[in-house]
């Protein structure tokens, strides 16, 4: 006790933060209740179901399995950093949206990160199959995926530059 | 912008915040001065509290105090209530045991709570109730629905003789017998509907808030009923009337049926907020979850069928053991009763049935309704035994069915067991539905897949369920302690844009849009001027929230109810400014027109003049143009359908493989066929996870082996397959809409499709039943017990 509290410097969503955290701190509760980004969820205690998935330093991470400290120094985005400046969603959230990817809106967040990252990772083009397979992190207990499988496929040519596929 | 009524896909109006991260769940509310409560849980099935000592984690860092059941009780907070009440097959009223907030004295399952401790932090609270220092002595505990009946089984309540909470029964058991007496053949199965865990993605959360200054109480939680737990809460525990307490359930992630319940957890903080003057917040962990969240189904049946010699359904005779758990959660009697024994006639005219039914207490969670609510488990016992029929008789599978059918000439039916249905045409969503899933071509396909090492079934269901339970006088009369409308308020503003308030609750249905498109469609005003509002007591002025696929049944057609009232309203309105009769106004899509002449006032006109009531009827009529109605529905909604499932199960790891997956459902009316689809979507997604996945497992001493996601095996993106979802329409015939509710018919209709395909995958191998969930590991030690069986053939 009377021990300072360790500091963590780090850039969420563009905005550079200095905050004192315990060494347990996890990454998402330092989103969540020091910075007010409650975006970003915590649907279990495991590391299974990827509510809580934001990008550090570009890659998609479970912040509930990394501790604040851990992200000293690194560029972490957030649900609420993805939009254009001036609001206009991020291709992936738009064909959520398009495809009725999302029901309760619980999972959302996690599932668009993870999504974001998935189609990054696979310029050349993604099969239904390995969209499944890429979402393997991420629970959604209201679409069944279907609309999700959907709407990530339909943002993969959209993020990469090509003509959008019509939606249904 | 193009149509957006009736009938439109218009895309959801909720999305953008859910989209960008701003949806407003319960975990993301903080009051100035919040403190965070941890419960502290049993790890024992069934032991006496023998002490319980709380000195040392009231003195730790940050804490401000530690409760326990033994506090709440001296300040008078009464035990949680159960909403209903059913008679045992003698009349006498079911056993109904005290239901602490806390434990006091025993603790019946693990998870049950034993001391709460509240401090400035979540992580303080969390420590300090490591310093709490419990000494239990063991008792011998029930785990199983079979076990609680054993003889000698120790008792879960000392007062409750033999762990029977009731035996009930429905139907005409003489008929029934006479009927098995004379029957050319009867068919028997024995099945279990496996205990799952409902899993909404939002763990549930409560924050419990006290004004100092009005004295007032304000719970935010994550509920699907707010009026409900206010009435509950305020009434039965807490002692709070209902001018004083408000009850806020914002953006809720997912219920399922798990979060319609009064908690324990939400007059904790209730309570602790008034006693400590701060507000207290308590967020289940997902352990918390698998603990305290009400599990779902959890049967144990026999079911037999008397049959004619040409395969003709005689009688049905059913005996079920379910179980309820530790303690009566808010609605739990009345799912193995009246929302499953009533749907056992399902799509078939089988004109006797005898169910017996005895519902049992077990050192285990609490059991309630989990989307579906006793009609998964109808259907699935339903649509095993005819499956089981045409195996045991060598009939077609779906010849029989046709056989039995009610036709579509027939409705209104009284079934045997207590409904009458309005409507419904079943031979139209099986042909639809063989037709999508191509049925005819499948043997050829199951030759290919038997080439390739890999054994392919395809199974079907034919279900029909009830939505929308009604009407309030008959639940009453059959134990319901709660009217059962909806209530909607809908206000046109000055300026002509509309808030509805509704007694629904959205959880991830969509209500602000398909509600937003119903207002639009009868007032003729685009959807972006209306704002659909619910989950607040201190707005709505009552309701009875969202289960059982009710909200558009029964909250949508309140809302048309109130639309009319605003609509005749209007024309009296509209009378006078246009110098014309009453009866001359007709009214169109936004329009008052005199008819027969181009004379007409727009909405806008209309509730302009009712607010600024210069040139008005003001002798006649109040200013205003804002309108409440309460919806009492004359009976159920009656959907149904088809189920089509088509799977691999690998010969040599028993691993299934979904292939197709065809739903063909008559949900009535259809406001937004992509919600309904998304919905059916969600639904089989979850009956899928039924058969093949999900089940909560407990051993013999009572401990929850399946207690977190490492464990309990939720469906992932991979384990499924498109869900392919057609709908074919009966409207129903005693809404104003049409209606019928599409929420559940996925749950419902799914699970007994997948089993059948499973079974028919195995045909070679002569399996006649496997019992839920059938998991790989399930599979192949079946398949590696009948091969030798196989080989010596």
């Amino acid at each position: 006790m009377g021990e300072r509290m360790p500091q963590v410097s780090l850039t969420v969503n563009g905005k550079q933060h200095t905050v004192e955290v315990e060494g347990r701190t996890l990454l998402v509760e330092l989103l969540r209740e020091k910075l007010g980004l409650t975006g970003t969820h915590v649907g279990c205690d495991t590391s299974q179901c990827g509510a809580c998935v934001v990008h550090v330093d570009g890659l998609a991470v479970k912040s509930c399995t990394m501790l604040a400290l851990q992200a000293d120094g690194m560029a972490v985005t957030t649900i609420e950093g993805i939009a254009a400046a001036d609001g206009t969603l991020h291709p992936m959230q738009e064909m959520f949206r398009e495809h009725h990817a999302l029901q309760c809106g619980f999972c959302t967040p996690g599932m668009v990160m993870t999504a974001i990252d998935l189609v990054n990772a696979h310029p050349d083009g993604l099969t239904d199959k390995e969209i499944r397979e890429g979402l393997e992190g991420n629970l959604c207990r209201c679409t069944g995926y279907h609309n999700i499988v959907k709407a990530i496929a339909a943002a993969h040519p959209l993020m990469h530059g090509q003509a959008p596929k019509a939606a249904e | 912008m193009g149509f957006e009524g009736i009938g439109a896909s218009v895309r959801r109006k909720e999305d953008a915040r859910f989209l960008s991260g701003r949806g407003h769940y319960t975990d993301d509310i903080n009051r100035p001065g919040q403190l965070y409560a941890f419960i502290k849980r049993s790890d024992r099935p069934h032991a006496r509290i023998a002490s319980l000592q709380t000195a040392q984690a009231a003195a730790a860092p940050g804490v401000v105090a530690v409760f326990t059941g033994q506090d709440m009780a001296a300040d008078n907070v009464g035990g949680l209530p159960c909403g209903w009440q059913i008679h045992n097959k003698d009349g006498s009223p079911m056993a109904e045991p005290p239901h602490p907030v806390i434990a006091i004295g025993k603790v019946r399952h693990v998870g049950d709570p034993v001391a709460v401790v509240i401090a400035e932090s979540r992580q303080a609270a969390k420590d300090a109730a490591e310093l709490l220092e419990i000494e239990y002595d063991d008792l011998p505990a029930v785990a199983t629905t079979l076990d609680a009946l054993e003889p000698g089984a120790p008792t879960v309540h000392d007062d409750v003789a033999g762990n029977v909470c009731y035996d009930w029964h429905i139907g005409d058991k003489g008929t029934v017998d006479a009927a098995f007496a004379r029957a050319a053949k009867v068919v028997k199965l024995e099945l279990t509907n496996n205990r799952l865990v409902p899993n909404a993605m939002e763990p549930r959360a409560a924050l419990g808030d006290f004004d100092t200054s009005s004295g007032d109480f304000t719970l935010y939680t994550t509920s699907q009923n707010p009026h409900v737990i206010r009435l509950l809460m305020g009434a039965f525990v807490l002692h709070i009337p209902e001018n004083k307490l408000r009850v806020v359930a914002p953006d809720v992630g997912g219920g399922f049926g798990s979060k319609i319940y009064h908690y324990a957890e939400e007059a904790i903080v209730t309570w602790a907020a008034g006693k400590l003057r701060r507000p207290v917040k308590w967020t289940a962990e997902r352990n918390e979850s698998f603990m305290s969240d009400a599990h779902g189904r959890d049967h144990v049946s026999t079911a037999e069928m008397a049959l004619d010699a040409d395969g003709t359904f005689l009688a049905l005779r059913v005996a079920t053991i379910a179980n309820m758990g530790a303690y009566l959660s808010t609605f739990a009697p009345c799912v193995p009763t009246y929302l499953y024994a009533t749907l056992l006639a399902g799509v078939y005219k089988t004109p006797a049935i005898y169910a017996e039914v005895k519902a049992v207490f077990t050192n285990t969670v609490p059991v309630d309704a989990y989307r579906g609510a006793g009609r998964p488990e109808a259907t699935y016992l339903l649509e095993r035994l005819v499956d089981v029929i045409a195996h045991d008789t060598g009939m077609d599978r779906v010849e029989i069915r046709r056989k039995n059918f009610i036709p579509a000439d027939a409705f209104p039916y009284q079934t045997p067991v207590a409904l009458q249905y309005d409507s419904g045409n079943y031979e139209m969503t099986l042909k639809a539905a063989l037709d999508a899933a191509d049925f005819a071509g499948f043997e050829a396909r199951r030759a290919a897949a038997r080439a390739k090492g890999k054994l392919r079934g395809i199974g079907i269901s034919t279900y029909l369920e009830a939505c929308g339970i009604a009407p309030s006088a008959v639940v009453g009369s059959l134990g319901a302690r709660a009217g059962l409308y909806e209530v909607a308020n809908v206000k046109v503003h000055p300026t002509g844009s509309i808030t509805v308030y509704t007694g629904t609750h959205s959880h991830g249905q969509g209500h602000e849009t398909t509600f937003a498109q119903l207002i639009s469609d009868q007032m003729g005003v685009p959807i972006d001027q209306i704002e659909v509002v619910h989950g607040d007591t201190s707005k709505i002025p009552f309701g009875m929230g969202t289960y059982g696929s009710r909200s558009l049944a029964v909250g949508g057609s309140a809302m048309v109810k109130a639309m009319d009232k605003i609509i005749a309203k209007g024309k009296k309105i509209a009378a006078h400014l246009m110098e014309a009769a009453v009866e001359d106004i007709e009214f169109d899509k936004g329009t008052f027109k005199v008819a027969g002449t181009d004379k007409s006032k727009t909405l806008t006109d209309i509730s302009l003049a009712a607010y600024v009531p210069h040139n008005y009827p003001i002798e006649e009529l109040e200013p205003g143009l804002d309108e409440t109605a309460f919806y009492d529905p004359k009976n159920f909604t009656f959907p149904g359908g088809c189920h089509v499932c088509e799977l691999e199960i690998d010969q040599e790891t028993g691993v299934v493989e979904m292939v197709n997956f065809v739903a063909v459902d008559d949900v009535g009316r259809v406001i937004n066929p992509m919600i309904v689809e998304g919905q059916v979507q969600g639904g089989v997604a979850q009956g899928i996870g039924q058969a093949l996945l999900e089940n909560a497992i407990y051993d013999s001493n009572g401990q929850l082996l399946s207690g977190s996601f490492m464990d309990y095996t939720m469906p992932r993106a991979n384990d499924l397959v498109n869900i392919s979802v057609g709908t074919e329409i009966t409207l129903c015939t005693h809404n104003p809409l049409g209606v019928k509710g599409c929420g559940e018919v996925g749950a419902i209709g799914s699970p007994p499709a997948v089993m059948n395909a499973v079974i028919d995958a195995l045909k070679e191998y002569g399996i006649r039943h496997i019992d839920m969930p059938a998991t790989g590991a399930k599979l192949w030690e079946i398949l590696q017990a009948n091969r030798p069986k196989m080989a010596a053939e």
